[in-house]
């Protein structure tokens, strides 16, 4: 019986800060001073709070250690481990409660205002462990469906809790699963979306890397519902960890009869396989990700006929994403009522969202529908960093849009987010301060979905070129008011026009930024001037009277764009500068400005 | 291959070991606080807390959590134990051993008797 757990956080984030040896340490000192009987030292997924990884927590303290290097282990396995002192240099330290160090983890802000869900074990269990899964009520949802319920009760239970697809466009999920039920078909396919693909999202990542069970768990659930023997998780081959955790729970399963011929006995028979996909954005889209999986180029088909119908190798298929069914199990097992109780009217249960940009507390959050922006800006987020101002959320990713301060108090849900312009998207979160030009930002979506259009259907493939570079004219201060109405036009006309949900949703960041920052582009326009000082062809570096003439950023300037004589004022010739800013960090007296 | 009676079995088994990482409810369980600083250790404080989770084991008990502390200042006294039950006074025992931590667990925790005889001076 161990006495002591540490818990070391072995998500990718924590990962890529060296968590793995930091985990090796531990074991390794434990073993020297013999405590291996004792304490348990176990490989997490990932807390939430990525960035103050790589993280460690302490139980049953729950003692919250952040950012860990490997030098640290011999004092926390003396203090805390031999004798029961907590390592105060080492605890999160809050910043809203002027630095001080908090304990738990459960105490900081970060997580009090969290609902977990779909993250209830990610940080809590060994995903490699199908015990420690089992323990925390794994399995206990798909025995009960496999012994108490027959299939369109489950399919109702699902309904009844309101669950919308956490993939981006909150199509109601137990409703999906009734059209691939309905169909006369003895082959059917139960398919997993993992092929999280928007800048900035890593909610189904942690999920995978986490708990992945649950998914595996939930999916067969799916498959008993609506009469399918075979699922396949689609997963991009950019999330090693993920894809390694998965096929270690898929032989865990296997070998504990959760998949295969004969399910615990009951005679259902269900298994999963893993397609790796190579990191094409369209292939999010469900019937390129359909397309994909049967072994052909990634491209979209019109539907319908819908995948319900007519999908994978032409069979009724349903696919979700990795969220929605990390949901399923809780609903199974607490009942839909509980499932529904959390949430809004019209959005039940509570979302992921990877908070990121100009954030303190950049990392992982569940929140229940209905939260406000500004709840999980400012307390859960820990505010902007280095005193700046909010200036915009982006959800969404590359499909949505950005949400202004005036809306900082909506709460958060499906329909509140379309009506203002924004979409839920997976869950990417990416925070913006006073320094974001969002006609820039709006160009960064544009350039990624350009980059990533599948070439199918001309409306994407041409037209989302040319919005390019009108936006590209406006940042280099040559376009008309003109190329601005006509460059909105052009937006509506992608959208309706566009084969897939790729082309139909590009045009909503440059829509959404339009229509709550038309003044900046007016600025770019008509003043040839970018009020964040972002685009560089419209921003001048000038040295103010404050020069005290001492040459330094002369001596620092790559190109040799500033001269003058010791002592006095210096200039800079505007034709050689390339705004590299080199002027601005090396001047004593803040006598260089951006204009 | 497993059966469903299986996979009850290892979920009762592994529940008394995860258990240990759920906080959630920490402010409603029982806490019992033993005093590991080098004058409890000294003292025999490792086998009263051994003692304890052990008890607490072989009975079953839920939601009664053991941790450590450093020195709790009274080092003539060591080992100590506090005992925090929520809605009631906290309770300190003295010079605790092995077998007086048992009853303990017996009278205090199970039985809801204070051990008066072990009670701490201070």
């Amino acid at each position: 019986m161990y006495r002591t757990h540490i818990l070391v956080c072995g998500g990718t984030g924590c990962h890529s800060n060296n968590s793995g040896k930091i985990r090796e340490a531990f074991e390794e000192q434990i073993k020297q001073r013999n405590l291996q009987d004792d304490v348990l030292v176990v490989g997490t997924g990932c807390f939430g709070l990525c960035a103050v990884g790589p993280i460690i927590i302490i139980y049953p303290e729950g003692a919250f250690y952040s950012q860990i290097t490997v030098d640290d282990v011999p004092e926390i396995i003396e203090e805390h481990i031999v004798k029961g002192r907590l390592v105060e240099r080492l605890l999160y330290h809050e910043k809203a409660l002027g630095n001080k160090a908090v304990k738990s983890l459960s105490d900081t802000n970060f997580y009090k205002k969290q609902t977990r869900v779909a993250l209830r074990n990610c940080g809590i269990i060994n995903p490699e462990k199908i015990d420690e899964y089992i323990a925390r009520d794994g399995y206990q949802a798909l025995i009960k469906c496999l012994t108490e319920y027959d299939p369109q009760q489950v399919i109702d239970i699902v309904k009844a809790s309101g669950l919308r697809g956490r993939g981006g466009a909150g199509f109601p999920t137990g409703v999906k699963w009734q059209f691939a039920k309905n169909q006369n078909n003895d082959t059917k396919y139960v398919c997993c979306n993992a092929d999280e693909g928007d800048p900035g999202a890593f909610m189904d990542r942690s999920v995978l890397e986490g708990d992945p069970h649950a998914v595996l768990e939930a999916m067969t659930i799916a498959g008993y519902a609506i009469g399918s023997h075979q699922g396949y998780i689609y997963v991009r081959a950019e999330y090693p960890i993920a894809v390694e955790r998965l096929k270690i729970a898929i032989a865990q399963s296997r070998e504990y009869g959760l998949l295969g011929d004969n399910i615990l006995g009951t005679g259902f028979k269900f298994d999963i396989e893993i397609k790796l996909g190579s990191g094409a954005f369209v292939c999010g889209e469900e019937t390129a990700l359909m397309t994909s999986i049967e072994g052909h180029r990634g491209e979209p088909r019109p539907r319908p006929p819908f995948p319900a119908v007519k999908g994978l190798f032409g069979k009724p298929t349903i696919l979700n994403n990795v969220e929605t069914y990390a949901n399923i199990t809780q609903i199974i097992l607490n009942g839909p009522e509980w499932f529904a109780a959390m949430g809004t009217e019209k959005s039940k249960g509570t979302k992921v969202f990877a908070l990121g940009g100009k954030i303190v507390n950049t990392g992982l959050v569940e929140i229940p529908m209905g939260t406000t922006l500004r709840e999980i800006v400012e307390d859960i987020g820990g505010g902007i960093p280095n005193g700046k101002k909010f200036k915009a959320a982006q959800t969404g990713g590359p499909s949505g849009g950005c949400i202004p301060a005036e809306h900082l108090d909506i709460p958060i849900d499906y329909d509140n987010l379309i009506s203002i312009g924004s979409m839920m998207g997976s869950g990417g979160m990416i925070v913006m301060d006073e320094d974001n030009c969002m006609v820039d930002i709006a160009k960064f979506f544009l350039e990624f979905t350009v980059d990533e259009s599948c070439g199918k259907c001309t409306p994407c493939r041409i037209g989302n070129r040319r919005l390019l570079e009108y936006l590209d004219k406006i940042t280099c201060g040559q376009a008309t008011m003109q190329d601005l109405d006509d460059m909105e036009q052009l937006c509506y006309y992608i959208k309706s026009n566009s084969l897939c949900g790729l082309g139909q949703t590009a045009p909503n960041p440059v829509l959404s930024t339009l229509r709550y920052f038309r003044d900046e582009y007016e600025a770019h326009i008509k003043e040839h001037r970018c009020p964040a000082h972002v685009c560089k062809r419209l921003v001048r570096f000038n040295i103010t009277d404050a020069c005290k003439g001492c040459s330094a950023c002369a001596r620092k300037c790559p190109v040799g764009a500033i001269s003058g004589e010791i002592k006095s004022k210096f200039n800079i010739d505007q034709d050689k500068c390339v705004k590299c800013g080199q002027c601005i960090a090396t001047c004593r007296f803040g006598a260089i400005v951006k204009e | 291959m497993k059966s469903i009676a299986d996979i009850m079995a290892i979920r009762e088994a592994m529940q008394s070991q995860i258990i240990l990482r759920d906080n959630a409810d920490a402010e409603k369980e029982t806490h019992i606080i033993v005093g590991m600083g080098t004058c409890g250790i000294n003292a025999g404080a490792r086998t009263v807390f051994n003692a304890l989770v052990d008890e607490i084991e072989t009975r079953e008990l839920k939601g009664v959590r053991v941790t450590r502390t450093g020195c709790m200042g009274d080092c003539a006294e060591e080992p100590l134990v506090e005992v925090r039950i929520p809605g009631k006074d906290v309770v300190k025992y003295a010079n605790v051993d092995a077998q007086k931590a048992v009853e303990i667990i017996e009278k205090h925790i199970v039985g809801g008797t204070v051990c008066a005889e072990y009670l701490a001076k201070a």
